[in-house]
């Protein structure tokens, strides 16, 4: 039986601007049991007067790049306005910044190439970090599990990790991404320029059938609409996975 | 997972038992999101990970995806948790997952 999940000490060991708004950071662990893509990490702040605040946040490597010696995990980490934790890792943390973590933690919205596929993937914004993990495991692990990634941003500056996902959609290992970008379009765009629907849903799970496990996150309205849209399309709720992170626009 | 967007919504402010999974290892000592338990309300088992939660109050309300009834209830005080889990029938720990 795996240890208790217990706090520890993490040591910030790098930070990547994304897009303008969203940043990676590299949290190294003193004891870091590894994870499973899917997996979030909690970060708890505490002030010296004693006041503590924690958040979640999906962890974005794959677990093979964490097994490497030191015990390291990145996550990706949206800027929301007046989020506590989110502005403190935005304007405040540097490489050598050290916080607590607890982690890795989850298990029901995991996805591991030994389960299979196909697989299909929805995001809308941030909500794309824990399938980004699902993604390089995918890719690290060597799996040819036909997948397709339905990623809705609001603009194309917006869209996290877009030279990797090109990369990875141009890798010949059967994975396709297709964007929606639903509030600003640049000239010459011909994708998808709404929110993710019914029509759309349909037109992106056809070529992966009613077999695929599909795993969405994002905006809590994005999240029930794209379930309810892929059950009603006729795949088992059972194979439809979740993860809201509460009901902001995309 | 970005859970400071929840803080700042102005809607129902419902996310997964996801959200909950670091706490409920803590309370258990043990990973719990992807532990079936059966609603004592209306008999439907999901897991944990698929709960709607509720955090945004001083304590945490998971609640049934089917029935919409109260299943657990979790306080963080000071020096002690409270859980009212009146709510579930029950739940299945794996002696052996990780």
């Amino acid at each position: 039986m795996a240890a208790p999940i217990q706090w520890q000490l993490a040591t910030v060991t790098g930070v990547r601007d994304e897009t303008a708004s969203v940043r990676s950071f590299t949290l190294s662990m003193p004891a870091w049991p590894g994870h499973r893509a899917g997996q979030h990490v909690d970060i708890r702040l505490t002030a010296e007067d004693g006041y503590s605040v924690e958040r979640s946040y999906s962890i974005a490597s794959a677990p093979e790049a964490a097994a490497q010696p030191g015990g390291s995990v990145e996550i990706t980490v949206e800027r929301i306005p007046d989020g506590e934790v989110s502005a403190f890792l935005h304007d405040v943390v540097v490489p050598g910044d050290r916080f607590e973590v607890r982690g890795p933690i989850g298990g029901y919205f995991v996805w591991e190439a030994a389960l299979g596929g196909p697989l299909l993937l929805v995001a809308g914004g941030s909500g794309v970090v824990p399938l980004m993990a699902m993604l390089r495991h995918r890719a690290a692990a060597g799996s040819g599990v036909p997948a397709r990634l339905l990623y809705s941003s609001r603009g194309g500056d917006e869209i996290i990790y877009r030279p990797e996902l090109d990369e990875l959609a141009a890798d010949g290992s059967g994975l396709g991404v297709v964007h929606t970008l639903t509030r600003s379009q640049p000239p010459g765009w011909t994708g998808y320029a709404r929110r993710i629907d019914e029509a759309m849903l349909s037109e992106v799970l056809r070529p992966l059938g009613a077999s695929a496990r599909v795993f969405i996150c994002g905006p809590t309205a994005l999240v029930e609409n794209a379930a309810n849209a892929l059950v009603r399309l006729g795949l088992p709720a059972a194979q439809v996975r979740t993860e809201r992170f509460g009901p902001t626009g995309t | 997972m970005d859970d400071d967007s929840v803080m700042d919504s102005t809607g129902e402010g419902r996310v997964d038992g996801n959200a909950v999974g670091g706490m409920l290892a803590m309370v258990f000592g043990h990973e719990m999101t992807a532990a079936p338990g059966r609603c004592a309300h209306c008999g439907t088992i999901n897991e944990m990970g698929a709960m709607h939660v509720y955090m945004r109050g001083p304590g945490v309300v998971v609640r049934c995806p089917a029935c919409g009834e109260v299943v657990l209830r979790v306080v963080e005080a000071a020096t002690a948790t409270f859980l009212d889990a009146r709510g579930v029938a029950f739940v299945r720990i794996e002696r052996e997952s990780a």
